[in-house]
């Protein structure tokens, strides 16, 4: 029997990719934007770009597709955003960073690198109360990690927010939104 | 040639340079260094008595000339105090430049004397701002200020200038408009609209029997007026001009409809209910014209041009979307529409619609009960007897209210550029400053300010403004001792429970505070002395006049749709209603 993915189904959350130009307050002037509306920023990744005068920062939010429209004209507006790109995630490559310190005693510190092994997460410290582990990969595979580590019990986790690219197979789509710059 | 200048200096000079004539401003601590050079600039600087009044005197002057004001005024407290004038601009698309002081760069972010986070304050209320961190940036940033401000879709820029950066020295240099455009990657607007929605457009346009044009302020931004003309003459159609249109199309012409909308009058209103095409032009399908949208203009299709993308399906979804500028995109139209008629198409018969809308027009004029012996004054004959009389070239400033209506309901205008307001904010007070940056870049021209009683007492100060640096307007105080357009809401929605909208009808004395602002007072009490009175505020020009017109506190401004109701349910004035199936 095989899994047929539901390709129909509408993703549960919207990725925008926003170039702007890498300089002070951009980051409020585009979260603003959410904010004055009463969205809330799933989750949030700035840093510059190949090119150092420009950042990219990706956004992710729970927004029905008709507001988000307005919020992304709203956004082509700002002086400061030279491109934004919204990204369908079932066409596009996500990725995330995840550091977390579990409390295990040191009998059982075993299962939560093997654990970290499974996943090919690292070990970045090990005490002889704690070990600290990270893992790289997609949100789910992180969410799955994260469930896990939660039955040892997790004194800190901490989570980038996601980046993403357009993927690179023919059917990579993006939805350049080309509408006219801003006014 | 590197030539070393101070920060203040170079801002003074990026003033002059970008043709700056007027400054309104106030100073302060941290603005103190660039108010040095400007006593030897040949920048007139206005100083006004409260930083509010100068955003709106530099709004009243970008409404009248197409040319940013600019206002200059220090940190902290009058930077906050510049919020509504900014947010004025910002809501009405009036280019205007605001440049405040700051603390200096070394005491950023450590609760100094009269620090506030401007550019932070300022971010939702202008199309951009900038904090400015070394004297070097100051020309780039003032050209990229006016550049934005004035193209696209014009709006206010803020530029926070810290005092260090004022007193530094830096090297001049101007740069050219390929370096602003090049430190501007995000910046494109968009002028000339898409050639195949113009056909799209022209299409509709020809197909349709029922059109309507649906003017906005953006038609007066692009300097539009005469396309405007020749595409209404050229289809025949009707035209509708907003609260921020008036003036962009004469209401003399038998095109004209008048003003639709919350206070429009029925004809502007139905006609744009019953249309099967609304043509709009640089307007917003603000709520103040749609009434509820689910029932607006239920059969038309929309042709929507408008300068900036994100107004395009904001409200209502259009079939044919035009990014541009009116006035480019208007005469393309027309140049469209006459090829194809030339090419032997023919516009659909639209006689029957023109009898139609007619036919509301004589059955509806703007109308209100005029005064019995004995009666107070009514607001509305006011305005009738201040137009009346008024010398050609007018220009009328308005307040936020009853008057306010009454004014654009009223008056008849006949050139662009002679109506000033603030429609979309509804700042109570805006008239008189405005009215005094209007009278300021036009001298030539009568300025007459309508305000309410309410409103006089927010800004009424910047009249001492007027008197001292002698730029003499007129105001008419139209005291009816209510927050009138409260007391209406209240009157009418609220069970005439009447919460705090009195004010009172001998305080202030209007005539003695006139006067005590080196103004000439007049009260006007009876229908007979209004003439004479306006009569002797237009003969004055030596000094601004203030006449208080005791008027009808039970004046209501009709028709009206109320609130959260469609168009279709607008109240007619009572003595109207009986006509009421005439509307259908």
């Amino acid at each position: 029997m095989s899994m047929t993915p539901n390709t129909t189904s509408m993703p549960s959350h919207h990725i925008l990719s926003v170039l702007v130009q890498n300089r002070a307050g951009v980051l409020a002037r585009v979260s603003s934007l959410f904010a004055r509306r009463g969205y809330n920023i799933f989750s949030l990744a700035v840093a510059p770009t190949e090119d150092p005068d420009f950042s990219r920062i990706t956004i992710v939010v729970d927004v029905e597709s008709s507001p988000l429209e307005q919020i992304v004209k709203q956004l082509f507006k700002l002086i400061d955003v030279v491109k934004i790109s919204e990204l369908d995630p079932r066409r596009s490559v996500e990725r995330e960073l995840m550091m977390a310190t579990v409390r295990v005693a040191s009998e059982d510190r075993g299962q939560v690198v093997e654990l970290a092994n499974i996943f090919e997460g690292k070990i970045l410290a090990v005490g002889t109360e704690a070990i600290t582990v990270s893992l790289e990969g997609s949100p789910d595979k992180l969410d799955d990690f994260e469930e896990l580590l939660r039955g040892y019990g997790i004194v800190e986790l901490q989570r980038t927010g996601r980046v993403a690219l357009p993927k690179l197979d023919k059917e990579a789509r993006t939805r350049p939104h080309k509408n006219g710059k801003a006014s | 040639m590197t030539e070393q200048i101070t920060g203040a200096q170079a801002l003074i000079r990026a003033l002059e340079l970008e043709n700056v004539d007027t400054i309104f401003g106030l100073p302060g601590g941290c603005i103190l260094p660039a108010y040095d050079p400007l006593l030897d600039s040949h920048i007139r600087h206005i100083l006004v008595r409260h930083e509010q009044g100068a955003g709106h005197m530099a709004e009243g002057y970008a409404h009248v000339t197409g040319r940013p004001g600019v206002a200059l005024v220090t940190s902290g407290p009058a930077a906050t105090n510049m919020v509504t004038p900014l947010c004025d601009a910002y809501m009405d698309s009036i280019p205007m430049i605001c440049i405040t002081g700051q603390v200096p760069t070394s005491a950023i972010g450590t609760d100094a004397f009269q620090e506030c986070d401007t550019v932070g304050i300022t971010r939702s209320v202008t199309k951009h701002n900038e904090l400015v961190m070394s004297a070097d940036e100051i020309p780039l940033i003032v050209r990229q200020a006016f550049h934005i401000a004035t193209t696209g879709r014009p709006g206010p820029v803020l530029i926070d200038v810290p005092k260090d950066c004022l007193q530094n020295m830096m090297t001049w240099h101007w740069p050219t408009d390929e370096e602003v455009l090049e430190s501007l990657p995000g910046y494109k607007p968009n002028t000339k609209g898409h050639s195949r929605m113009i056909k799209e457009a022209a299409r509709l346009i020809l197909d349709s029997k029922q059109p309507v044009l649906y003017v906005g302020g953006g038609v007066l931004k692009a300097r539009a007026a005469d396309a405007l003309r020749e595409l209404a003459e050229l289809i025949n159609t009707p035209v509708v001009t907003t609260l921020m249109a008036r003036g962009a199309f004469p209401d003399s012409h038998p095109l004209c409809l008048g003003m639709p909308g919350m206070h429009g009058n029925a004809t502007a209103i139905t006609a744009m209910q019953k249309s099967d095409l609304l043509i709009n032009l640089g307007a917003r399908f603000d709520d103040r014209i749609t009434g509820k949208v689910s029932t607006f203009a239920p059969d038309a299709k929309i042709i929507h041009v408008d300068i900036d993308p994100a107004e395009q399906g904001k409200v209502r979804r259009p079939d044919v979307p035009i990014v541009g500028d009116c006035r480019l995109v208007i005469e393309e139209l027309v140049k469209t529409i006459k090829e194809m008629l030339a090419n032997g198409e023919v516009q659909a018969d639209i006689s029957a619609w023109k009898s139609r809308v007619s036919g509301w027009q004589e059955q509806f004029p703007m109308y209100y009960s005029p005064n019995e012996p004995g009666e107070a004054l009514k607001p509305q004959f006011c305005l009738e007897k201040l137009h009346e009389l008024a010398p050609a070239g007018t220009i009328l400033c308005s307040g936020v209210g009853q008057h306010q209506m009454f004014s654009s309901q009223f008056w008849k205008f006949e050139e662009p550029y002679t109506w000033v307001n603030s429609g979309g904010l509804g700042t109570m007070g805006f008239s008189i400053p405005a009215a005094i940056g209007a009278k300021v870049a036009r001298p030539d021209r009568t300025v007459w300010a309508v305000d309410g009683d309410g409103c006089f007492q927010m800004t009424a100060q910047e009249l001492v403004t007027a008197s001292v640096e002698r730029i003499p307007i007129k105001v008419a105080v139209l005291n009816n001792s209510y927050l009138g357009m409260v007391r209406q809401w209240q009157e009418m929605f609220y069970d005439e429970r009447y919460s705090e909208v009195y004010l009172s009808p001998e305080l202030p004395d209007f005539v003695k505070w006139a006067e005590a602002m080196g103004c000439v007072g007049i009260r006007v009490e009876s229908p007979e002395e209004v003439e004479p009175a306006i009569a002797l505020a237009n003969s004055i020009n030596d000094r601004s006049v203030v006449i208080e017109f005791r008027v009808d506190a039970g004046e209501k401004v009709f028709p009206m749709v109320p609130a959260g109701f469609g168009n279709d349910d607008v109240l007619l004035h009572p003595n109207q209603n009986d006509r009421r199936e005439f509307l259908r």
